[in-house]
């Protein structure tokens, strides 16, 4: 290797791009590089994105499904007295905590928050704790904790997105983050095969086998391309200190102490200071809740945090409610503990990186959006879910075709993902139906309660692909479609048989997360029936594999696009 | 593509473990030289490092070249690596 090879190596780095020389690759152009790239990248973890871009989209709807699948709490209790709220669950942390470093009490401020609760840390069993660090849901009329069946809810169904559940951190990071690293490629490169970008979109031909999934992948993936982007590149983002460790360490040093001095000089308030040791009764907060309530209205108040209750060093941070902002971070008003005096009024975002950060994280949450653009995340997530399916789908039926055309069977790679994506485009969301009837029809009192629903839901997803390797392809998209138009169509009927919150009481007493509920998995089930139905009846005469092939009316390779 | 093999195994090595060693170098430059403090310059650099991370391994399969490929990842991270450590003053 000579430098000047080194030097062209260099110069074509920065055209990135220019064609290959002489003694260059097999011949190719540009786009026909994008393609194949497109298409390797965006299969190879295609199922893993499916399961990120479901479980995610499902997300937006967190606190709602936690309500639906803990029927014994009341409706939310958002909108009580903030200074009362407090105090309740200031006595409940005195019962609970005695000792500890740190006093967290969330207020019901919104369909975040939607009832009080508490959480902390380091406190003493010597002194009368029920745990060192603990977290409960209390009701903020009565300020007994709530009692509601043990559920993962909404919360651990979310969670899956990034934390694959039974996978420990370190390994959940490194396959979700290269899996979103391939999504970015594969939208990179998506959008520079697509020439047509705007034609396209007004582009559907339905019925002819090849052509119509890859104007189907196309709508799919244009129509929202925005919200694709963003959700992939804030996903990086999000998980961002994980992902590239280096970049601090290179800066701060590796250990752990390094990397929390990072962390405590970009995202900490100014202020927090250590013990002394010496006691100090802690400041009533009704004072200091009157002040935050006139700076930013009432109810505005998300948590309280305390910092070393009942010492003479006590910090006590005010977070405003982040449902008016997109970025992540709200104001925060840091008062002395001892004095009440105001010390520090912590913008939302201290910094410009930091500001540009929390928009990111704040647009990924979505946790600003009120209820049509919470709606429109839903379905912007569906699109994606959808974009990666039919990406699948495309990927099989164009080599099912060709296969077809030249009367040669099935190599095991093609086999192998026509039955992945059908146990996998349907039977993951079987899998989630699962995880709501496990809810419904577990006992309320069986031990390791939570964790059996989310081992049912895998169960069921285990199943449908084990169905799918065993049935005819065809036969396997349209009995999981059943299977699928059943489980969902039949929840609210479980409900109204399992608990008395069924959707005509929720209709009479304007429960709207429960009607809400309800009502979209019943949608979610009809559709599936209807798709089962209409698949089944574009069977192929000879029930060979691909769905909705028929007969002679295969599409012709198009130029440019061999894949 | 006519790309298989030892060719191909050589390509997604260096766009995977070759394009993160670019990545977490072009945060490190920018967290190195950026006029800001030191936890907002490194925060930039992680917002920045996954655009230079798809960047490298779309262009990795553009040339398609394992040799040329790995140097064009493998020179430009050190320079950029020790380029921000050194500018920003973080090794004697």
């Amino acid at each position: 290797m000579t430098l000047t090879s080194v030097g062209k190596g260099i110069s074509d780095f920065l055209r990135a791009g220019g064609p290959p020389k002489a003694d260059g690759p097999p011949a190719g152009g540009f786009r026909q590089a994008m393609s194949w790239l497109h298409t390797w990248v965006g299969l190879t973890l295609g199922w893993v994105l499916f399961f990120i871009f479901l479980t995610g989209t499902v997300g937006y709807f967190d606190t709602e499904i936690d309500r639906w699948m803990q029927p014994e709490l009341p409706q939310a209790q958002i909108g009580l007295d903030s200074t009362d709220t407090a105090e309740v669950l200031l006595d409940r942390l005195r019962v609970e905590a005695p000792g500890a470093d740190r006093w967290f009490l969330t207020l019901p401020a919104g369909r975040h928050q939607p009832y009080p609760g508490i959480f902390w840390q380091g406190a003493s069993i010597k002194a009368g704790a029920s745990a060192t660090s603990g977290e409960l849901p209390v009701n903020g009329n009565t300020g007994e904790p709530f009692v509601a069946r043990d559920t993962g809810g909404g919360q651990w169904l979310y969670q899956m997105h990034w934390r694959l559940h039974y996978l420990s951190r370190t390994q959940a990071d490194i396959i979700v983050g290269f899996a979103t690293m391939f999504m970015l490629v594969a939208l990179i490169t998506g959008i520079i095969v697509h020439k047509k970008i705007f034609r396209d979109f007004f582009t559907f031909r339905p019925g002819k086998g090849q052509r119509s999934w890859l104007d189907a992948h196309n709508v799919l993936s244009v129509v929202a391309l925005p919200f694709h982007l963003m959700i992939t590149y804030s996903g990086l983002i999000f998980m961002g200190f994980s992902y590239m460790p280096l970049i601090v360490a290179a800066h701060y040093g590796v250990d752990d102490e390094a990397r929390q001095q990072f962390i405590s000089e970009v995202f900490d308030p100014p202020g927090l200071v250590a013990p002394t040791g010496e006691s100090a009764p802690l400041v009533p907060l009704d004072d200091l809740i009157a002040v935050a309530e006139e700076r930013w209205g009432e109810h505005r108040i998300r948590s309280i945090d305390i910092r070393h209750p009942g010492d003479s060093n006590a910090r006590i941070i005010f977070y405003e409610n982040i449902e008016r902002r997109v970025s992540s971070g709200g104001e925060r008003l840091m008062f002395d503990g001892v004095s009440g005096k105001l010390l520090h009024r912590v913008p939302p975002a201290t910094s410009a990186a930091k500001g540009a950060r929390d928009l990111f994280v704040g647009l990924h949450e979505g946790l600003f959006a009120p209820p049509v653009l919470r709606w429109l995340f839903f379905f912007s997530g569906l699109l994606g879910s959808g974009m990666i399916a039919t990406g699948l789908v495309l990927w099989a039926v164009k080599r099912r075709q060709r296969m077809e055309k030249t009367h040669s069977l099935p190599h095991l790679g093609l086999r192998l993902v026509e039955k992945l994506n059908v146990g996998t485009v349907v039977g993951l969301p079987i899998g989630i139906a699962a995880y709501f009837w496990a809810n419904r029809l577990l006992p309320v009192a069986s031990v390791g309660r939570a964790d059996w629903e989310v081992n049912l839901m895998f169960l069921a997803w285990l199943m449908m692909l084990v169905h799918a390797a065993c049935r005819p392809n065809h036969r396997a998209w349209i009995e999981q479609l059943a299977i699928a138009g059943f489980a969902f169509g039949s929840l609210p009927l479980l409900n109204l048989l399992t608990t008395d919150r069924h959707l005509w009481h929720s209709l009479a007493v304007n429960d709207w997360v429960f009607v809400g509920f309800d009502l979209t998995v019943l949608t979610v089930g009809l559709m599936s029936g209807w798709a089962a139905w209409r698949v089944w009846q574009k069977r192929p005469l000879i029930d060979a594999g691909g769905i909705s092939i028929k007969q002679g009316k295969s599409a012709q390779q198009l130029p440019g696009e061999q894949l | 593509m006519g790309l298989t093999g030892s060719r191909l195994a050589s390509l997604v090595a260096a766009a995977l473990v070759g394009g993160y060693a670019l990545a977490t170098a072009v945060g490190i430059f920018f967290g190195g030289v950026l006029p800001m403090s030191r936890g907002e310059a490194a925060l930039v650099g992680n917002l920045l490092s996954f655009a230079a991370y798809v960047g490298a391994v779309i262009w990795t399969f553009v040339v398609r070249r394992p040799v040329r490929v790995w140097l064009g990842l493998i020179i430009p991270s050190c320079v950029l690596t020790a380029g921000g450590l050194l500018l920003a003053g973080r090794v004697a």
